[in-house]
């Protein structure tokens, strides 16, 4: 378990995160969204313990991630949104740097390159954006780490990679596991995500699950509009609109009418899921 | 797997569930994967498979072997026959008669046709 008590971080006078208190729990896949400069980036680093907090704690299992300590490292894997082409055979590379980590298995290595058609023969200094990702992807899973951090994982994959990126994901992480995936293609994660973390500028709005947005959030897909509605958006067969879900109706909650949803009632959303 | 816009995710892997049941691709006492491992395959977060497994738990559709995994319940077919009975009688005529009332179509008339075609 993570436990965030009122973090705050700034870049200079650029004061970026404040105030951040959240838990993130177990066997659990979080989508970290906000909006561009919002500090998503910056939180995982910290989380991951590559940047120190200037106030506030963050305890993962109890200890501070930037202690570092090596019981903690082995159980964590930061993938940032770039990664370095080196100029090294992908399974080369993989086997390397898996020698460094507690948890790594070069067999699901393999299998998870295969999965997503990338060979680990061909140089990283040769390969596409996405070929690379892919390979970046696959060794974060061969870790076996208990909490994986992934800033972006979908930005240059091609269409059927993304829906392998689901699969390997729900496939190849256990049930302990804390994934983060901060993401804005939330259309290729939708169904993967839960609990949703929506975070603003110094605060967070949302750190609910499905079930619990669900229970309080009315996703509609019709042709008239609600009185309640907090945001609507016009659809070739009509709109999709939020309002609250007063006669508990089940709905399928859509991402982006959230995210929109929450932004125009900031204080309204953060109010509603106060725990 | 393809999901219906407007119908909550878990509700959907529920109905594919209830769809094999009827069929007969899913037995009485036949073991259905894991939340893991369901999930990975249709692409979906485990928790949502996990309350689909609890609503169908509850409807007594299937049932959980503590360590061991959920079963398809020895009745199953009868209770899915019967919630969807339930449901095209409260849910799908009602939508269907007022179709037919806005597009002027006269109940005996279609039997009629119905009937040609039967």
């Amino acid at each position: 378990m993570i436990e965030i008590r009122d973090l705050a971080f700034s870049y200079g006078n650029n004061l970026v995160l404040k105030g951040i208190t959240t838990t993130l729990e177990e066997g659990k896949i979080y989508g970290l969204l906000g909006e561009n400069g919002v500090g998503k980036t910056t939180l995982l680093t910290l989380l991951c313990g590559l940047k120190r907090v200037q106030a506030g704690t963050i305890r993962t299992d109890g200890e501070n991630p930037f202690d570092r300590s090596a019981s903690l490292l082995e159980k964590q894997y930061y993938l940032p949104d770039e990664v370095a082409p080196v100029n090294m055979k992908a399974g080369t590379f993989a086997k390397e740097q898996g020698i460094f980590r507690k948890g790594y298995d070069h067999g699901k290595f393999l299998k998870l390159m295969e999965e997503f058609e990338t060979d680990p023969s061909w140089k990283m200094s040769h390969m596409s954006a996405g070929q690379l990702k892919k390979t970046y992807l696959s060794f974060a899973l061969a870790c076996n780490c208990k909490y994986l951090f992934l800033d972006e994982p979908t930005n240059g994959l091609d269409i059927p990679s993304k829906a392998q990126f689901r699969n390997a994901i729900l496939k190849y992480t256990s049930d302990d596991s804390t994934i983060v995936i901060s993401t804005h293609q939330v259309r290729d994660l939708e169904n993967i995500i839960d609990p949703v973390i929506i975070l603003d500028r110094r605060d967070v709005l949302l750190n609910a699950s499905l079930q619990e947005i669900e229970e309080k959030l009315f996703f509609d897909y019709g042709t008239e509009l609600h009185h309640e509605s907090l945001y609507s958006e016009q659809l070739p067969g009509g709109f999709i609109q939020v309002y609250p879900n007063t006669e508990g109706k089940e709905s399928k909650t859509d991402i982006e009418a959230l995210f929109n949803a929450t932004h125009a009632h900031k204080e309204l959303i953060k109010g509603m899921f106060k725990k | 797997m393809e999901f219906n816009s407007n119908k909550a995710i878990y509700l959907q892997i529920a109905d594919t569930v209830c769809d094999k049941i009827l069929a007969g691709e899913l037995k009485p006492e036949d073991r259905i994967p894991s939340v893991r491992e369901y999930g990975a395959t249709i692409g979906v977060n485990p928790n949502t498979v996990m309350r689909t497994y609890e609503k169908l738990t509850a409807e007594g559709v299937i049932y959980n072997k503590r360590g061991i995994g959920y079963f398809i319940s020895p009745d199953a077919k009868e209770i899915v026959l019967e919630n969807n009975r339930k449901e095209f009688m409260e849910v799908e005529l009602p939508a269907f008669l007022r179709k037919m009332e806005l597009l002027g179509l006269d109940p005996d008339e279609l039997l009629s046709k119905s009937n040609l075609i039967i």
